[in-house]
């Protein structure tokens, strides 16, 4: 069964910008999956369609098989919303702000109690419950977001950008906590400017751009498809020219760095070797662009600006 | 689902948020009505005497009552409407399987309950200034009730429309205040000349105001049938267009 079914999705708005062309969308139950783009691609515009906050122009949506506009209630009742930005009343404690999202999901008051306690205990904000939320900081407010959107236990969880602004140690905790909840079986569907988070996270991705959904496969099989790997060499020693070794296009970033782009189908070994030839001594290598980002670049590099 | 949690969430809510600032919402009007009840009922009522065969303060009580209820009915789900517009909190809702007539009714009632209790504060106040008993209790409580669900749904509209804070001023300030104060809290239209009589019948608060204040003194300048059918019909229309306005998205959705 699929978690969402997207069909034919447009959306022109008040001032004539058509933010989605017809797009047509389907995720799988229990996946993990990257929707990702540029910004002004349409992302957030088909987010907000799905939950409801953005009218469509024409087309449909259903999430787990119930239609969004003739199954509303129950098509609702599947979806959690963890937005881009801070939307909930700041004034309000972290305890109150969960309990009155799951008392407007119809949950009764002794299961949203336990719910509530739960969620927060799971994104490590229980001591924070009495608190009042505008004086959380901006991690432990994203937080609150995720807790909110999940104490309804909703099949679907949308994260927009869950992990924008928030330090590497919150963001890692996050990838965990967000990988456990997959694993106990909610659909995710993941949106992020990190594109190292969707690469480790997400099986399955879709990347739109200009209202257009421009890629949509599985993670491996698009990895697959990059034909080059670039590097960044350190060295032992300065080198004065930049080598030159067939089959490699090399260039020098300082004297003591190279960057590399290496063919998949010619591999790393002949490229030592012929350092070695040259008595480059290598002390360490990294990617130089995270490979799925270099794939979303090539994607978005090849379509022709205004491309409809 | 179970529309009735989401109902008692959201009315819930609302009035912990005006129980939570009680000084700026519960205060304010007891204050503001013990002075006119002083100055207007008590220094210069003195000397106007009676109208109708009331006193001037038994004839300036159960306006004032009301005018506090209106204004404090429109004036909590306007902003407190807006401010969950303005902060996004309204996505809270929109995502969540909340029908519309539940956050429509569930702000109204917020706007209810606030008005009411404003409405019981002035009216134990103005047991200190005059000696009131009930004419008709169920004529008080019905335009009572009616007039401030007219109000919380007018405030409603005002805050689905309302596009900046400036929005949400203009109404009470020259629209609500003005007709208020001239919807005969102070004097009888019978005081007025016959040109000024007739335009104070355009007035959907005089009638409000009079049926109030027959239900508490038993006097009054217009027929209560058609104030409860005034008040009745704006309240249908208004129910009908804020669900238009919510089942459209405007003012709330892209």
């Amino acid at each position: 069964m699929n978690a969402l079914s997207i069909r034919k999705l447009r959306k022109t708005y008040n001032n004539g910008f058509e933010a989605l062309k017809g797009i047509n969308l389907d995720v799988e139950a229990g996946d993990f999956f990257a929707l990702l783009g540029p910004n002004g691609a349409g992302k957030s515009t088909a987010i907000g369609i799905i939950s409801s906050l953005v009218n469509e122009t024409s087309g449909s949506v259903s999430i787990f098989g119930h239609d969004l506009k003739t199954d509303r209630s129950r098509a609702k009742s599947c979806l959690g919303l963890v937005p881009q930005e801070v939307n909930f009343n700041q004034f309000e404690t972290v305890r109150s702000i969960v309990l009155n999202q799951a008392g407007y999901y119809g949950t009764p008051r002794k299961l949203a109690l336990q719910r509530t306690e739960q969620c927060l205990k799971q994104m490590d904000l229980w001591d924070k419950r009495d608190t009042v939320s505008r004086r959380l900081s901006g991690g432990m407010k994203r937080r609150v977001m995720i807790a909110r959107a999940m104490v309804h236990a909703p099949k679907l969880l949308i994260l927009d950008e869950p992990t924008a602004g928030v330090d590497i140690e919150i963001r890692r905790a996050m990838w965990k906590m967000m990988q456990e909840v997959n694993e106990q079986g909610t659909t995710i569907i993941l949106t992020t400017h990190y594109l190292e988070e969707a690469e480790s996270l997400c099986r399955n991705i879709a990347i739109i751009d200009q209202g257009q959904i421009i890629e949509n496969s599985d993670m491996a099989s698009l990895l697959a498809r990059l034909h080059i790997d670039h590097f960044v060499l350190d060295l032992a020693e300065p080198v004065v020219t930049t080598p030159v070794i067939a089959g490699y296009q090399i260039e020098r970033i300082t004297d003591k760095a190279l960057n590399v782009a290496v063919p998949k189908e010619i591999g790393l070994n002949l490229l030592f070797s012929g350092l070695s030839a040259n008595n480059i001594k290598v002390i360490s290598m990294k990617n130089k662009s995270n490979r799925l980002e270099q794939m979303f670049m090539d994607l978005i590099d090849s379509k022709p600006a205004g491309e409809q | 689902m179970n529309y009735f949690i989401a109902f008692k969430t959201l009315i819930k809510k609302e009035v912990f948020r005006f129980i939570r600032i009680w000084p700026q919402t519960l205060l304010p009007p007891a204050i503001t009505t013990a002075l006119y009840f002083l100055i207007f009922g008590k220094l210069i009522g003195a000397r106007i005497g009676t109208i109708s065969g009331a006193t001037y303060m038994d004839y300036i009580v159960p306006g004032i009552i009301l005018m506090s209820v209106i204004s404090h009915s429109y004036a909590n789900v306007v902003s407190s409407f807006y401010s969950t517009k303005f902060q996004r909190n309204i996505e809270e809702l929109l995502v969540a399987p909340v029908p519309n007539w539940v956050i429509l009714f569930g702000y109204v009632s917020g706007g209810i309950i606030r008005g009411l209790l404003v409405g019981m504060v002035v009216a134990l106040i103005s047991l200190v200034f005059a000696d009131i008993t009930v004419n008709n209790a169920l004529i008080t409580v019905s335009i009572v009730l009616l007039t401030a669900t007219l109000f919380s749904l007018a405030g409603f509209i005002n805050a689905v429309l309302a596009e900046s804070f400036d929005d949400i001023s203009i109404v009470p300030n020259f629209i609500l205040t003005p007709l208020s104060y001239l919807g005969g809290v102070f004097y009888s239209v019978s005081m007025l000349p016959e040109i000024w009589q007739t335009v104070s019948k355009g007035n959907p608060i005089l009638y409000m105001i009079n049926a109030f204040r027959y239900g508490l003194i038993g006097v009054t300048d217009i027929d209560i049938q058609l104030a409860f059918n005034i008040t009745g019909g704006f309240i249908v229309a208004l129910t009908l267009l804020s669900l238009f306005l919510l089942h459209k998205g405007i003012g709330i959705k892209s």
